[in-house]
């Protein structure tokens, strides 16, 4: 007679008990529901009193308004908006405006981040004192005078519409802002498009065929002549079949500002350079302290294979030292999105200062808009920090931690 | 960020108070000995502090008249500067018991905002202001110009109304606070400075060179400001309504500063029974009999307040026009004090 394996014990239950309950078992399970039970009352009460008595006062409650129309103008949109579109549209265009400069002072933030860091550690003393100097100036002064001082100070230096710089009589710069040429596209565009995605198609697979000779066959092929000429040439060979792809509307002074073109306000501008500069110091010592944190053996190794320095800190030490910098990197990614609600202080539309700032106390409705507002930047947080979770697992997995 | 700790303040008290519409404002006040009072951040003429942080102007004149009325005393009062976007959160957090700073009255602030306006301190309208050296004269010229703002304003909306009707182009840059936006006209960010006509005078102040900037004779809508109390306290409503009037009254009757204890002994029906010594009308309102005795003793007359903070013995020199007693051509009227 065989002895009969016995069944294990239903699992589910337990995992649930020593989830909810943890030592205490089944008490802490009631504990646990009971304070739920508690929790969500006074939720409730304090959402139903806060609107009886919101009743009561008669002032307005609930989301009606982002159906009617907001009747104010926005200087800077991404999308198209005029005064008689709704405050649901003003909604989105602060969340618009906050996002791109959010991801182009992320963007400038960490490149400047990464080269101040290298000129910290660099060996020549002028680049590193210059590099410390950077950091220690930038990241002891407030943030809001930072950013007051390049509105300011830029707008100070530029001269008014009718005496604009001008580079080639096509981009001027005046305080009003950069104007460039806009693109207009014409017949020959997709022709354009198709070659070039051809040329970079071809070109990658030309750069991992080159790779994977290098590392079977220790082969080393110049590609770049050839990347050159796809890149290039083949475009260049569409457009004389097919004419130009794009023809530019040059801007045009007329009365106080320059008509046609696209701009770039001085607000963006000043807000883009105070954000990117203010986190790139925080981010500077971050990474050097990654850097720092690699074995300095690691290094000697790169050397001793008769690696440059450049290409070591590159091949070597920079993906290592990433593992550290990561998680304290998305802090300033976030601090960054979150500082740039500053921007009402030099009149950029962000988010705060159109919805938030105007569209609140056009219509009263503090406690709807400002939720709706902090549940953004909660999304945008979130959405950053698990980008930045991915990006760190993916790079742990690569090193084999 | 104030505005934050407003609307959370505003959420507590509406989500935790039992009866969030507070029916005793006088009583709070008498029981506190202070006035809590919202004025701007400072707009010349209207409400600002000075050097030692007394605060002065017309504005002002309306809190420090209410405080006499209600506690004898002018000078207790809390003034809490405010922001245009921050006033009306203040008002309905009950962090202020009224909010007398240069704000327009307007049938959706009168009924969504939970909030009521007293009456009106001062008939304004809305301009433009431009540097000299534009040669501009009439505010029609202004297409494709940039214009700057305060964010939070009526200013803000007409702007958009105005350049939509006349069929113009305009680019707005809306900033925090007046300062921010006049610091960003006079840099040369914007070609046009946008505010009520008063408030043009009073910034046109603050500038470097005042005599270089011109204020469009345009004046493209109806501004007419005053005093606000939350929705809900009927009695309070009425002192800060009537306290107004009775500034307009005493300047009717010729009553002034000087001359008031002298009109105590009048024996003129209409003067005995607004400064007290017939009746009993003040103690109808929650006061006392002497009420309007306190007010002008306080701040004078609706005159004597406009002359010493707006009109001609100040640095604004804002002639009367819509201002002046409806005895003389103006608007501003009073309903019979009996």
């Amino acid at each position: 007679m065989g002895v009969q394996a016995r069944k294990p014990p239903p699992q589910f239950a337990l995992k649930l008990r020593r989830a909810l309950g943890g030592k205490a078992g089944w008490n802490g399970v009631a504990v646990q529901l009971v304070f739920g039970a508690i929790l969500a009352w006074i939720v409730y009460e304090v959402i139903s009193n806060a609107r009886t008595n919101l009743e009561t006062q008669h002032i307005a409650a609930g989301f009606g308004f982002l159906n009617n129309s907001a009747s104010f103008d926005v200087n800077q949109t991404l999308i198209s908006y005029s005064g008689s579109d709704t405050y649901f549209r003003v909604f989105l265009v602060g969340i618009l405006n906050t996002l791109l400069v959010s991801v182009v002072g992320i963007f400038f933030a960490t490149v400047i981040g990464f080269v101040v860091a290298l000129c910290r550690l660099s060996p020549n003393w002028l680049v590193s004192r210059v590099g410390g100097l950077y950091v220690e100036a930038i990241r002891n002064l407030p943030l809001l005078f930072q950013i007051l001082f390049w509105y300011l100070a830029v707008l100070a230096a530029l001269p008014a519409p009718r005496q604009s710089l001008s580079i080639f009589g096509a981009i001027f710069l005046n305080n009003r802002g950069v104007i460039v040429p806009s693109p207009e596209g014409q017949p020959g565009f997709v022709p354009f498009l198709a070659a070039l995605a051809l040329g970079i198609v071809a070109s990658l697979g030309l750069r991992s065929y080159a790779l994977r000779a290098l590392f079977a066959q220790g082969r080393a092929i110049r590609i770049w002549p050839y990347v050159l000429t796809l890149l290039v040439g083949l475009p260049l060979l569409t457009m004389l079949a097919f004419g130009p792809p794009v023809t530019f509307e040059f801007p045009q002074l007329k009365g106080f500002n320059f008509a046609g073109g696209a701009r770039i306000i001085p607000e963006f501008v000043a807000l883009t350079v105070g954000l990117s500069t203010y986190t790139a110091a925080f981010i500077a010592e971050i990474v050097r302290a990654g850097i720092l944190s690699v074995h300095k053996g690691q290094m000697e190794a790169g050397s001793s294979l008769g690696l440059s320095r450049g290409a070591t800190l590159r091949l070597i030490v920079v993906p290592q030292a990433m593992r550290v910098i990561v998680p304290p990197l998305t802090n300033q990614y976030l601090n960054l999105t979150k500082n740039s609600s500053l921007a009402v202080a030099i009149g950029y539309p962000d988010l705060v200062s159109v919805f938030a700032g105007t569209a609140l106390s056009q219509t009263g409705q503090a406690i709807e808009i400002l939720v709706m507002t902090m549940g953004v930047y909660l999304l945008i947080s979130l959405a950053t920090s698990a980008i930045m979770s991915v990006y760190g697992w993916r790079l742990s997995r690569s090193l084999g931690a | 960020m104030k505005r934050v700790t407003l609307a959370l303040s505003l959420a507590l008290a509406a989500g935790l108070s039992a009866q969030a519409a507070d029916a005793q404002t006088l009583k709070t006040i008498k029981d506190r000995g202070m006035l809590s009072c919202g004025v701007s951040q400072g707009l010349p003429g209207f409400s600002s502090p000075d050097d030692k942080g007394n605060w002065t102007g017309i504005d002002v004149d309306v809190c420090r008249a209410i405080a006499a009325a209600v506690l004898n005393d002018p000078t207790k009062i809390k003034f809490v500067p405010l922001s245009a976007k921050d006033r009306f959160t203040a008002l309905q957090s009950g962090e202020i018991d009224v909010l007398s700073r240069n704000t327009t009255w307007t049938v959706s602030r009168d009924t969504s905002l939970g909030a009521n306006f007293t009456g009106v301190t001062y008939y304004d309208g809305q301009g433009f202001m431009v540097k000299k050296s534009l040669k501009v004269n009439s505010a029609l010229e202004l297409n494709s110009a940039s214009v700057c703002v305060q964010t939070g304003t009526t200013t803000e909306l007409n702007l958009a109304d105005y350049f939509k009707a006349n069929n113009m182009k305009y680019e707005v840059i809306a900033f925090g606070t007046i300062d921010e936006a006049i610091k960003a006209y006079e840099s040369g960010r914007c070609d046009v400075f946008t505010d009520d006509s008063s408030g043009l005078y009073a910034s046109r102040l603050k500038l470097t060179n005042p005599a270089d900037h011109v204020v469009l004779p345009e004046i493209i809508s109806k501004e007419p400001l005053g005093p606000m109390v939350r929705h809900g306290d009927d009695q309070w409503f009425d002192i800060v309504k009537w306290t107004l009037f009775a500034m307009v009254t005493a300047e009717e009757l010729g009553i002034t500063q000087k001359n008031v204890d002298e009109m105590v002994k009048s024996d003129k029906p209409e003067l005995k029974r607004v400064l007290g010594t017939d009746g009993n009308l003040g103690e109808q309102l929650g006061l006392t009999k002497d009420w309007v005795i306190r007010i002008v003793k306080a701040v004078g007359n609706y005159g004597e307040s406009f002359d010493r903070n707006v009109g001609a013995g100040s640095p604004l020199k804002i002639s009367r026009g819509l201002n002046n007693l409806w005895t003389k051509g103006g608007l501003q009227y009073a309903p019979p004090i009996r």
